[in-house]
């Protein structure tokens, strides 16, 4: 097991071109915010009368450096880059409760997926927020090489890209107790399911990247 | 019924014992979901957070393959894949453009024909009038709390389905079945989704409040219809006791567990057995 552990994890970086960072482009024509006031366009952003009903109801606020309504706050006051740079857009679970509440229609949830992705193709994201990213960026780069999610080459790609962040071994290694477990509940699957066409998703990938995040 | 099946990436992966409660439940009830051939990931939470036209794409995909293939519905059971697939099906639909340039990134036209059906509605379509006359031991002993967690009734304007604030489709069912769901706060609330490895302390807050709100409206099991909101709270329960001090115990079914026992189905046979918190 240990031999085929090893080998997923040699598997998982064995194409280095496959991993992406985030993709920086090298002269941007439009800024960062022109891009992400063209995203945000039907997202009503401008409507928010900052009665906060989204932050009532945001399982994370309470936890995050700007709640969902200084975030929308910021991009009313022209501050683009605070937004994007905050750690809370990271800790978004994507629940679509601010989104689903907002008296407004607001697309506070559309919002934050909006920040994330702009902020991350500018390398303007949170240094704090390196482990959720990793982990957003290990599950995609899974999806392009197997068309299908491969848990244990996702955990294994994960921990690596996480490692220089958290820099623990307990971090490292924190779930593997819990791979008999799932083992005694045949819920291990040592070698994930691939789909036939890859090919097929790779261009999909490809067609999709367009100097983003893919 | 002839049912496309779009199992998701979880119910191929670690929740495959939903797969096996699925296939055992709604077989009893002369449902025989066929899998979609070559579907591929929708993408999650990754692809929406990082690139939205993929977060379209990849689930477009899959429609396209349901309809290819010959199909009319389709049962995606994970409420995350069922949105997901759903909002690419709406966004495609209320803009040609959009549909035209995605047809060209999948190599395939979805043309909006393929209904998605989420695991709930696949009972209502069964009948719960149907259901009842063929429930062989009412589960008299349960008091369950019904989970919706975020994605079954969110965004409301995508799923279209049940209140997003008040749902109660769950309940009926389990009301047919001989159960007395509680009543409580926490039915729609988040669970942490899909942070179980990123950020496992949002995890283990989030649960934590609803195993606690469960508990003290009396429930003695959760039932849910999402996969990650089953890892979060039953893999997850030992980690959320040790973690807050509390000790809950609580058992957390798939919807098809228990319409599956109340059908007579054993609880090997429906996978049961191999969730983390055991019945007490």
């Amino acid at each position: 097991m240990v031999r085929c552990m090893a080998h997923q994890i040699v598997d998982a970086f064995a194409t280095p071109t496959e991993i992406t960072e985030p993709v920086k482009s090298p002269a941007p024509e439009k800024s960062s915010r022109t891009v992400l006031t063209e995203i945000l366009a039907p997202m009503r952003w401008t409507d928010c009368y900052q009665c906060g009903k989204c932050t009532a109801g945001c399982p994370v606020a309470a936890a995050v450096d700007m709640a969902p309504n200084q975030v929308v706050r910021a991009l009313q006051l022209g501050n683009f880059e605070k937004a994007m740079a905050s750690d809370a857009i990271w800790a978004c679970v994507s629940c679509q409760t601010c989104s689903t509440r907002c008296p407004q229609s607001v697309d506070c949830a559309g919002i934050m997926d909006a920040l994330r992705e702009v902020s991350l193709e500018r390398g303007l994201a949170s240094p704090a927020q390196k482990t959720v990213v990793a982990f957003q960026q290990a599950f995609l780069n899974n999806i392009r090489r197997n068309g299908r999610l491969d848990e244990i080459q996702l955990i294994a790609e994960f921990k690596l890209r996480a490692l220089p962040s958290e820099r623990s071994l307990r971090f490292l290694f924190k779930d593997a107790g819990l791979a008999p477990q799932l083992q005694i509940r045949q819920k291990l699957h040592l070698r994930g399911e691939k789909v036939k066409d890859r090919a097929l998703v790779r261009r999909i990938f490809e067609r999709c990247a367009d100097g983003k995040n893919a | 019924m002839r049912l496309a099946y779009y199992p998701g990436c979880a119910l191929h992966g670690s929740s495959n014992d939903y797969e096996q409660s699925l296939r055992a439940c709604l077989g009893k009830l002369e449902v025989e979901p066929q899998e979609i051939q070559e579907w591929i990931c929708c993408g999650a939470t990754a692809a929406h957070a990082l690139n939205h036209k993929l977060s379209i794409a990849l689930p477009a995909r899959n429609l396209a393959l349901a309809e290819q293939q010959g199909f009319e519905d389709l049962l995606a059971p994970c409420p995350m894949c069922s949105m997901q697939l759903l909002k690419a099906a709406k966004l495609m639909d209320e803009d040609a453009g959009l549909r035209r340039e995605i047809s060209s990134v999948i190599e395939a036209e979805a043309s909006g024909r393929v209904k998605v059906l989420n695991l709930i509605q696949v009972f209502q379509r069964v009948g719960l009038d149907r259901i009842k006359p063929v429930v062989k031991k009412p589960l008299a002993d349960l008091k369950p709390a019904c989970y919706y967690g975020c994605l079954l009734t969110r965004p409301p304007d995508v799923v279209k389905f049940d209140d997003p604030e008040q749902p109660s489709s769950m309940e009926a069912i389990m009301a047919v079945l001989g159960a007395k769901p509680v009543d409580w706060n926490y039915r729609t609330e988040c669970c942490g989704a899909g942070m179980t490895m990123a950020k496992e302390e949002t995890v283990l807050e989030l649960s934590q409040r609803i195993l606690a709100d469960a508990q003290q409206h009396g429930a003695n099991c959760l039932v849910t219809a999402c996969p990650m909101c089953h890892v979060n709270l039953d893999m997850k329960q030992g980690d959320i006791e040790r973690h807050s001090g509390e000790r809950f115990g609580l058992p957390v079914y798939y919807l098809t567990d228990l319409v599956g026992l109340a059908l007579g189905i054993s609880a090997e046979e429906l996978g049961i057995d191999r969730h983390f918190v055991k019945k007490v």
